[in-house]
């Protein structure tokens, strides 16, 4: 399999690799996939009030386009809010990274933790309002 | 460039043997003349360049032959042990259908040769048993009895696994099929120079090798068939009617000759070839035991010492691979590594999906030395560290999250 | 002087695809399945190999399944293209190589509940041609495959596949052909032939044994005729034989630059021999045919080929009794014989067929040795009689 230099890259160096306090309110995790399929994202994103990202961290168990998948959107992460990160697109990962047919299921995956991330964090947000 | 990298740049070192393994420098040195000077058809019998040809396809007959206690007339040649499994199976079936039944008894964990073959067998009429292993990857004799049907014509079982490397009873499951009137074939491929064959006294029908296991080229093998009590089968390929009718085409004497000259320096070197081999295996299982949760995958000590199956737990084994290009080994077998499916063979030992996923197989061979061992065993040691700190299953199982009891949205 | 004058049967390996083979039978020597760099190494082999190949053919690379000889793509292509289909019958040429007619005739014989289908000859006319009456004769029952060779092994004498293939097409039949003999002397274009399939071998092209390919057309549904690893999208398990196929390549691509180069001294060759023969009153069959250029299978009235075949390689020239396939075998040439030749005619054919590096001082030599020895024997015979 070849795999494009910047998935290289983001294998090699995996940017913000590693968790946030799950029980910080403002965190929000994704962790979607299954041992079993062979991938598993966990991604956790830090929102502040105004509702923009201000930090991202993942952990990745998978292939080296997993791994580069959630690594580069940690990256995109940072800086939106939490609506911008919701409409990142699979295909948009899939483009960056060059990811080659058999792998475009890494993107999907990818994009899968975002709106995960996000929904917990509205979730949580929605339980701060009710209370 | 870090040092790292300036590691990655150099020729990886090679333990895939049991992908393929390079040709030996002596086995080339015996081919080469072949594809120059004696060229020849060894068919062509009006010419000495015909000659000369058909002799050395004769002499390697000899060699391949002793190798395995058979005699050379019990040689069949063909393109490799994908067709000789292909002949042995279908042609053995299409011959003792009418006289035996249509039913195939085979393992789970037999080379997809085998197991495609009996599926198009399958598609023509006949019926199936794929007997699943034990854990250890060995199949229960009494199991094995038990599936034997009034209607079997044939069994195939692999001498040794190409995965997991362990050797299956075939004096004991040859017995079983003799006394059940079963036609017994054996796939040898991973098998020669590793284990003792001795076909003048092995229950066994029908037996597949492969030169390119064994320091031969590629595109080169060849069937045993047992000359008494006598097997037929029936051609699958037609044409001038080489190899006694029962495989024509033209033979590749270059190749032949060199599958030749492989069997028979397996045969001088193999005991002490395995015993230097054994220490290398052994020294690289302990090394890779110091890593926490790590499985060997499939029976020790029914094995041949090329190989060693491990699952490291919780590391996705194509990252492992891309992670560790600085050795040449496999996850599964290269056959089916171009899917995503985890390796069929570890799925049934009974191996979770994970477990087969995270699973890379070492093989070792004959250009192996103890510094590649030693480098092996470090590279694994600190990638896998890497991977695990990337890896959300780890941080679950030290947390003592039991994995398995986790709801896992399927995808 | 020695001379080896049976280059239908094998060609010596050019200098270039020994060259080219060597490292992947030595150093580059993956598995081209596996993902590792040796795995790639050898996969990128393959499939530039698969380039070249399809190149010499006029196909796209895509279209080529590499297997282990002729043989087996012949097999491949019968068996494999039969068996998807409801039975009918399948049409030979009578001069066909014994790896399309046999194959054919196995279908014949697995169904020996049903005889539903047929393996039936295409009957040849004196100079060696497809008898197209009968073929459109045979074609009014229904038909599956129709294979015929695009160049004869033994006369050298081409069939116009692309007007057989139209006329089978109309009756929706499948076309094979078994270019083996074809592929480096004269162009093969595989889309202006007009078939389905069509079979190519290595080592009648400068390069080694232990490769072939099938040609196909994409559209058609192939069984495979080994099953196993799924290599060759499928249609052909079995781990690739790296350096034969490499060597196939750059053998494809060598006499792929050399046709014309080919074609006229070859042909020059045979001329002088031919003019050679024509002194000593040799029948030379299939001679007003359309023939490759090589390629001069000839017979002496009350000569026996087999002791004439004997008595040249004794003064050192290599030259084939009929096939070698079939030279085992006291038959008399199945060729000859389906082109009405007379038994005994048959029974003393002699085959030389050239290559690029045969001289036409060999060729004065071998027919000085010819003369020789056909005086000879004559005057033994005359002796017996």
């Amino acid at each position: 399999m070849a795999y494009s230099d910047k998935v290289l890259d983001h294998y090699e160096n995996p940017r913000n690799v590693g968790s946030l306090d799950k029980n910080d309110p403002n965190v929000g995790t994704g962790m979607v996939g299954a041992p079993a399929c062979g991938d598993v994202m966990k991604l956790m994103i830090k929102v502040n009030d105004a509702g923009i990202i201000e930090d991202a961290k993942f952990k990745t168990y998978g292939c080296g386009s997993a791994i580069a998948s959630s690594s580069l959107v940690t990256e995109w992460l940072k800086g939106r809010t939490i609506d911008q990160a919701y409409a990142i697109k699979n295909s948009e990962i899939a483009e960056e990274l060059a990811l080659p047919p058999v792998k475009i299921h890494c993107s999907v995956l990818a994009e899968d933790a975002i709106k995960a991330a996000v929904a917990d964090i509205k979730a949580k947000q929605a339980a701060k309002q009710a209370a | 460039m870090s040092d790292k990298e300036v590691m990655n740049e150099r020729a990886p070192i090679y333990l895939d043997y049991s992908a393929t393994t390079p040709v030996d420098p002596r086995v080339a040195a015996v081919m080469i003349p072949y594809l120059t000077e004696h060229y020849g058809n060894p068919a062509s019998r009006s010419h000495p360049y015909g000659w000369t040809a058909e002799k050395a396809v004769e002499n390697a007959r000899e060699e391949v032959a002793k190798l395995v206690g058979a005699d050379p007339r019990e040689i069949v040649w063909t393109s490799g042990a994908t067709e000789s499994n292909n002949l042995a199976i279908k042609g053995a079936a299409n011959f003792y259908a009418s006289t035996k039944g249509k039913h195939i008894l085979t393992i789970a964990t037999e080379h997809k040769a085998v197991i495609d073959a009996v599926r198009e067998l399958e598609r023509q009429g006949f019926t199936a048993t794929y007997l699943e292993p034990e854990p250890d990857g060995l199949v229960d004799l009494a199991k094995f009895k038990a599936a034997i049907q009034p209607d079997t014509v044939l069994a195939s079982v692999m001498l040794v696994n190409n995965e997991i490397g362990v050797i299956q009873d075939i004096t004991a499951i040859g017995n079983i099929c003799r006394e059940a009137g079963v036609i017994f074939h054996v796939d040898a491929a991973q098998a020669t120079g590793k284990v003792v064959i001795d076909l003048e006294n092995l229950p066994v029908d029908l037996m597949s090798f492969s030169a390119h296991k064994t320091y031969g080229p590629k595109g080169i093998g060849a069937l045993y068939v047992r000359r008494k009590p006598r097997i037929r089968i029936e051609s699958q390929m037609h044409g001038g009617g080489h190899e006694r009718g029962m495989r024509s085409g033209t033979l590749a004497t270059h190749q032949i000759a060199g599958m030749g000259e492989a069997f028979r320096l397996a045969r001088i070197e193999m005991a002490t070839e395995n015993e230097r081999i054994r220490m290398l295996r052994d020294k690289l299982l302990h090394g890779l035991q110091g890593i926490e949760e790590t499985y060997v995958n499939g029976d020790l000590e029914h094995r041949i010492p090329h190989n060693l199956n491990i699952s490291f737990n919780y590391v996705e084994g194509e990252s492992l691979i891309m992670a560790v290009k600085g050795i040449a080994v496999s996850s599964g077998s290269a056959c089916t590594s171009a899917s995503l499916e985890p390796s069929y063979v570890l799925r049934a030992l009974g191996r979770s999906d994970e477990l087969a996923h995270s699973s890379i197989r070492f093989s070792i061979g004959r250009f192996t030395t103890e510094a590649d061992v030693d480098y092996t065993i470090d590279l694994m040691k600190s990638k896998i560290e890497k991977l695990r700190e990337l890896s959300p299953l780890w941080e679950m199982f030290k947390d003592g999250i039991d994995i398995s009891k986790v709801q896992w949205a399927a995808h | 002087m020695n001379a080896y004058f049976d280059h239908n049967s094998t060609t010596a390996l050019r200098t270039e695809v020994l060259e080219a083979m060597l490292p992947f039978m030595v150093r580059q020597h993956g598995n081209p399945t596996s993902r590792h760099s040796f795995g790639r190494t050898a996969r990128t082999a393959v499939e530039h190999a698969r380039e070249q190949v399809a190149a010499a053919v006029g196909a796209y690379a895509n279209q080529i399944v590499f297997t282990a000889s002729g043989t087996e793509a012949n097999n491949f292509a019968i068996h494999g293209i039969c068996s998807n289909l409801e039975p009918a019958q399948i049409l030979t040429s009578a001069i066909e190589h014994p790896c399309v007619s046999r194959p054919a005739l196995a279908m014949q014989v697995a169904d020996s509940q049903v005889k539903a289908w047929q393996a039936k000859s295409i009957k040849v006319d004196s100079n060696c041609n497809i008898n197209m009456t009968h073929l459109q004769n045979l074609l009014q029952a229904p038909t599956n495959l129709v294979s015929v060779m695009l160049a004869n092994n033994e006369t050298g004498v081409m069939q116009d596949i692309a007007k057989i293939a139209e006329l089978t097409r109309k009756h929706k039949a499948y076309v094979h052909t078994d270019a083996v003999q074809a592929l480096g002397k004269i162009p093969v274009d595989f889309f202006a032939l007009n078939v389905h399939a069509m079979t190519i071998s290595s080592h009648k092209v400068g390069g080694p044994l232990g490769a072939g390919a099938l040609v196909l057309d994409k559209r058609i549904d192939i069984q495979p005729l080994l099953y196993g690893g799924g290599q060759e999208r499928g249609l052909r398990s079995g781990t690739e034989n790296v350096a034969a196929i490499v060597g196939f390549g750059v053998a494809c691509e060598l006499a792929l630059s050399n046709l014309t180069a080919f074609d006229m001294h070859t042909d020059n060759l045979r001329q002088h021999l031919e003019t050679g023969l024509d002194k000593l009153n040799a029948v030379i069959f299939g001679r007003d045919g359309l023939r490759i250029p090589n390629t001069s299978f000839f017979a002496f009235t009350n000569l026996d080929g087999e002791t004439l075949v004997t008595a040249l390689d004794k003064v050192g020239f290599a030259v084939a009794s009929g096939s070698a396939c079939s030279s085992d075998s006291d038959k008399p040439s199945h060729v000859l014989l389906a082109m009405g030749v007379d038994e005994d005619l048959a029974r003393g054919a002699v085959r030389v067929s050239f290559g690029m590096n045969n001289t036409l001082d060999q060729v004065q030599h071998f027919l000085k040795a010819l003369e020789h020895e056909v005086t000879r024997l004559r005057n033994l015979t005359a002796i017996a009689a």
